[in-house]
This record gives C-alpha cells, structure tokens and sequence, in this order.
C-alpha cells in the first residue's frame, strides 16, 4: 500500500458509457466507481458482455466514436476523462499501457516486432535516436524473457508463436515505463500451459517495475491468483466490489457466488456442469 | 525466390501455349475459309489452291499450328521457290486486309495504347485512391456521399456515351481543346496532349470510380483492425496510425488489382480508342474484327494475353515483396 497521503494511481468514479440504440442510449457500463493504489492490481471479471472491455477502453480514451461517456477517471489525482485527445494521447501508452486479448490480430502484420515496440517508446520519446530506441526495445524483450532478443527484433509477428506474441505485446507495454498497466483478457487465447507463464510473467513485471494493474477477466481462478481487489461485472454494473481473499472466502451477492460455483471442479461429474443462475441480463441493456 | 520466379515463368509459357491453341481453334477452324476472302472478286478455284499453299493453309491443322508455333519463336517461310517470303520471328503472320506483316502492325500501334494506358492509370490510381481515402476519413460526410455518388455514375455510364459527350462539349461546344489530330509529342506537344487527355480522362473515370470504392472499403475495414486499435493505444497521432497502420494492409491488395487492370489495358482499349480516334491495339483490334482479319485478330489476342499472365507474374512479384507473411516463411 503506498501512503494514505498521496492520491491512488487510478480512480474510477461512476463511470458510464452509453450507446445509441433505437430506444434511446443504452448504458453498456453503469456507473461503474473503483481505486487502484500503485503496486496492486485489480480484477475486473464477469462474464462476456458485462462491459468489462469497454471499462477499460473508457479509462484509455479509446472508445468507439458513437459511445457516449460519463462519469470521472483519474489518474495520479489528475483528472484525465475530460482532457482533450492531444493530452490523452501523450498519456496513452506513455503513463496507460495497454495489452490485448489476441495478440495475433492486435500486432501489424506487416512490421516487425522490433519496429512496433519502437514505435510505442519513441512515440514519447520522439528526441531519442533509433540505436538507443532498438536498445530499450532488445532489452524490453529480454525483460519479458523472448530468447535470442537481438535477433528477432526483426522478426514479423506471425514468425512468432502465440505466446511468445503476447510477450513482445507486454515488451510493447513495458517499454515505456507506464504506471499503469490495463491487460484486457491477455491469455484467452493462448494455451492452458502458456496461460500460466504469461500471467507470472505478467505478475513478476508488475512486482518489478511496481506499476499498478488492471487485470480484465472472465477467469475465476486468474483473477484468485493476480488480483488484490476484485470489480464483478454483470450487464455493465458492478455487483461486488472487494479484496480477493474476502471476495472469495465471503461472496455477498449471489451472482458473486453463482460465478464461483460455476467453475469447474474436478470432483464434479463430468455433464454437470452448473450455469450461471438466471444469466439473462438483468438490465435488458443486450440486444 | 528462384525457385518461385521459375514456376511462374513457366506457367506463364504454358497459359500462352494455350491462349495460343484456343485462338488458333476458333479463328482458323470456325471462321470462312481465309483463301475465299483473300482471293477476292476475281477468283478461280486455281488461284484459291495456290493461295492455301502460300499460307500452308492445304496442310493438316496440327502442322499449321506447329509453324504458327515456329514461325512465333523461329520465323517461318511462306510458299516456295520465287514466291517465298520469309517471315522474321516473332511471325505472326501477315495481314489478309493490308498483307502487312502482322507483328510490324501491332508494334507500330503499341506506343499509342501504352500511352493512354500509363496516362489513365496515373489519373485514376491519384483519383481512387485519395478519393477512397478521403471517403473513408471522413466516413458518412457530405464529401464521402458525394464522392461516392460520383463514384457510382463512375461505374454504370457507358464508357462511348461519356467520351462521347466529353469530345462534344470540350471540343464542339466549348473548344477548350483543339480538334484530334496525329501529331507526335516533339511536333506539337499541346495538340498531342489534347488528343490523349480526352482518352485518359474516359478510361480514368470508369477504373477510379472502382478503385475509390475499393480503397474506401478496405480502409474502412482496416482502421477497425485489433492493430489499429493497439496503434492507438500506443499514443501514435492519428495521422501516423493511418498512414502507417491503416494505408498500408488497405492499398496492398489494390496493388494486385491495378497491375490487372493495367495489363489489361496494354491489349488495348477497343472502345475508347476507336471512339478518339487513337491508332493503338484497340482500334487495330476492332478494325480487324470487323473485316473478319485473323492473323491481326490472333496477334493482339496473343499480345493481350502475353501482357495479362505477365501482368499476374509481376502482381505476384510485387504481393510478395509488400506482404511479409508472403515473402518470410514461419520459423
């Protein structure tokens, strides 16, 4: 915990983001309200389509241009929600680095590795030469532990496997240094057993550099093994909003309790697998 | 790559051997006999008989074909004795209408058609592509209608009926350029210019209105890429994510439609040619089918056909070279 004086990292504070349907706005987060401390991370879970993506991208600035938001962001106590996108976009990336689900799709296929982390540092740095660029970038892929780093820096994304793609996305991130780091479903699409790497990994840069993280998840167990604070989201609400140990030993809103229950155990028959009591969305806000 | 280069070339080879034996069927085999026509109004069947073998036409078809073949690559002598004429590679034959050698034809008109199609394309790739562009940008604006409404018009006008009244208001109506005329560049490079601006703007018109479609389209598409969005996220200003992120994946697979589309127009354009009046493939083309001229029919089929599968072979080259998932295999 840092000192109760200075201001949390992150503040979240009834923040809301509205589409335009056919019958008026439709709140696809509702005033959804969360601190972060640097240092800690916080989960965000719930099931798909409980806005727990466009959470994220409303804290990045990077919603889409149709969605309406309110409701206030802010970080190191400075207020970032209202800044205009020149000031956004110099926090972006810079102070908010952001990792992705598919890190495949989310990679330009056709630059290397190598130039697209150079691009995220130097889009700060636009001083800084290109050798000492490429030098942070080599040791950015070092430091997420990509073997024979001076060489694939020149490597296209697509001669890289899935996880060591999502590797050079956490390099990407970590380059510039950020304070916070959002990871939007960072293993969904990789492998059981590169899961596993990658959020220790994700974990031990985090100790590292001491930045602050939000780990987006439908997860259960990642959120149990990542998380000091957990936001459970359903239908663009938060509907608990507690410390890991807490949420997991106590659950008190029993679609807390129903996700809980909804993981598989391994004592469990096989075809017994239990669904998440009245799914439906509560808030008819899904078409 | 070189082993790439060498299966492409001789697939090329191959796509011409056949081109060459689907013309060699349909206009030897299925039109009127060619001594008939050649012989004319005074004609005894001797006359006809001497002309079949001048062109060799008495021998079985697959040894026409074969020095069709040979005369292509080797040259090939026609008739015998005083009479023979030999015919230097590539032969293609000489003309039933002007007894020209066919070859000579063709390359003499080749300069025209390469003219106006370099010249259209420029317009047209400048027009599309930043029209696509623009439209993409600013998605949903009165421009992106507009330009799209034009783009439209682009492609259900007639080609004739637009260099029609194209030549009828900037030539008849408002003379801001001068009648056609078949001047060379160093004589009067103003007239010369006049002639082929009419031309290019025609062919432009038609291929832009597609390529603004297209460039729009994949634009669109790409800007809603993960990549972009990761581009974004990375702070980039925006006029980097779309010149570095966007423009790129959009314009690549425009660069294998254009060299079609530009190969294609090297074999001459039938329509635009002859309504200005443009001595190129296309008009030789249509004037030789319309006296029922196969040897001159057969040549620019080949030449169209040579310029479309060596069009595709340097689409390829080109892909390979823009796309890296193409040119850098896994590791």
């Amino acid at each position: 915990m840092s000192s109760p004086s200075s201001a949390p990292l992150l503040e979240v504070e009834d923040l809301t983001v509205a589409f335009p349907s056919p019958a008026g706005p439709t709140d696809v987060v509702h005033e959804i309200s969360f601190t972060l401390d640097p240092g800690r991370s916080l989960g965000i879970v719930g099931e798909s389509g409980s806005g727990k993506s466009m959470t994220s991208l409303a804290i990045m600035g990077l919603l889409p241009p149709t969605a309406r938001r309110t409701g206030r962001v802010r970080l190191a106590g400075r207020e970032i929600s209202s800044l205009p996108e020149r000031q956004m976009r110099r926090i972006r990336g810079d102070r908010i680095a952001m990792i992705f689900q598919d890190p495949l799709s989310s990679l330009n296929p056709y630059y290397t590795v190598g130039l697209q982390i150079e691009e995220a540092y130097r889009a700060h740095r636009p001083n800084v030469t290109r050798r000492k660029a490429r030098q942070v970038v080599v040791e950015a892929m070092e430091r997420v532990q990509i073997t024979d780093a001076a060489r694939r820096v020149d490597h296209y994304p697509h001669q890289f496997s899935g996880g060591m793609r999502q590797r050079v996305m956490i390099a990407m991130a970590l380059s510039t240094e950020p304070d916070l780091i959002i990871a939007d479903e960072p293993t969904t699409a990789l492998d059981v057993t590169v899961q596993a790497q990658i959020l220790r990994l994700l974990r031990s840069v985090q100790q590292d550099t001491g930045a602050g993280l939000v780990l987006i998840t439908h997860d259960l167990a990642v959120v149990s093994e990542m998380a000091d604070d957990v936001v459970v989201m359903r239908s663009g609400q938060c509907v608990e909003y507690a410390g890991c140990e807490q949420l997991f030993s106590d659950p008190r809103h029993p679609y807390t309790c129903a996700l809980i229950d909804a993981v598989p155990q391994l004592e469990d028959d096989v075809g017994e697998l239990r669904a998440v009591g009245d799914a439906g969305p509560s808030r008819g806000g899904e078409r | 790559m070189l082993r790439f280069l060498l299966a492409r070339l001789s697939g090329l080879i191959l796509i011409l051997l056949l081109v060459c034996v689907c013309t060699f069927a349909v206009f030897f085999v299925l039109s009127p006999d060619p001594a008939v026509q050649i012989c004319g109004k005074n004609c005894t069947p001797e006359l006809i008989d001497q002309i079949r073998a001048n062109l060799g036409l008495d021998e079985p078809l697959l040894s026409q074909f074969l020095s069709f073949v040979g005369g292509l690559f080797a040259g090939r002598t026609y008739g015998a004795g005083d009479a023979a004429t030999h015919c230097a590679a590539p032969c293609l034959g000489y003309s039933f209408q002007s007894s020209q050698p066919v070859w000579e034809m063709v390359t003499e008109r080749l300069p025209v058609t390469v003219t106006v199609a370099i010249g259209a394309a420029v317009l047209w790739l400048l027009a599309g592509v930043v029209g696509g562009l623009i439209s993409a940008l600013k998605q949903g604006t009165w421009w992106d209608r507009g330009a799209m409404l034009v783009a439209l018009s682009g492609l259900s006008i007639p080609n004739y009926v637009f260099a029609l009244v194209l030549q009828y208001v900037l030539v008849v109506q408002l003379e801001w350029l001068p009648f056609p005329q078949a001047v060379g560049f160093a004589a009067d490079p103003w007239q010369w210019f006049a002639n082929y601006l009419m031309p290019w703007t025609v062919l432009a018109f038609a291929y832009a209105s597609v390529y603004a479609r297209l460039t729009r389209a994949n634009v669109i598409d790409t800007l809603a890429e993960n990549y972009v969005r990761t581009a974004r996220a990375k702070g980039l200003p925006s006029h980097l994510v779309v010149r570095r992120h966007a423009l790129r994946p959009a314009l690549t697979p425009i660069t294998t439609i254009f060299g079609m589309d530009f190969a294609g127009l090297l074999g001459g354009a039938l329509i635009t040619e002859s309504v200005f009046g443009l001595n190129g493939v296309g008009k030789l083309t249509a004037d030789a089918i319309s006296s029922n001229d196969q040897p001159v029919i057969m040549g620019v089929t080949l030449l169209a056909a040579f310029f479309v599968v060596a069009g595709n072979v340097v689409v390829d080259l080109t892909y390979t070279a823009l796309d890296p998932r193409v040119r850098v295999k896994s590791v």
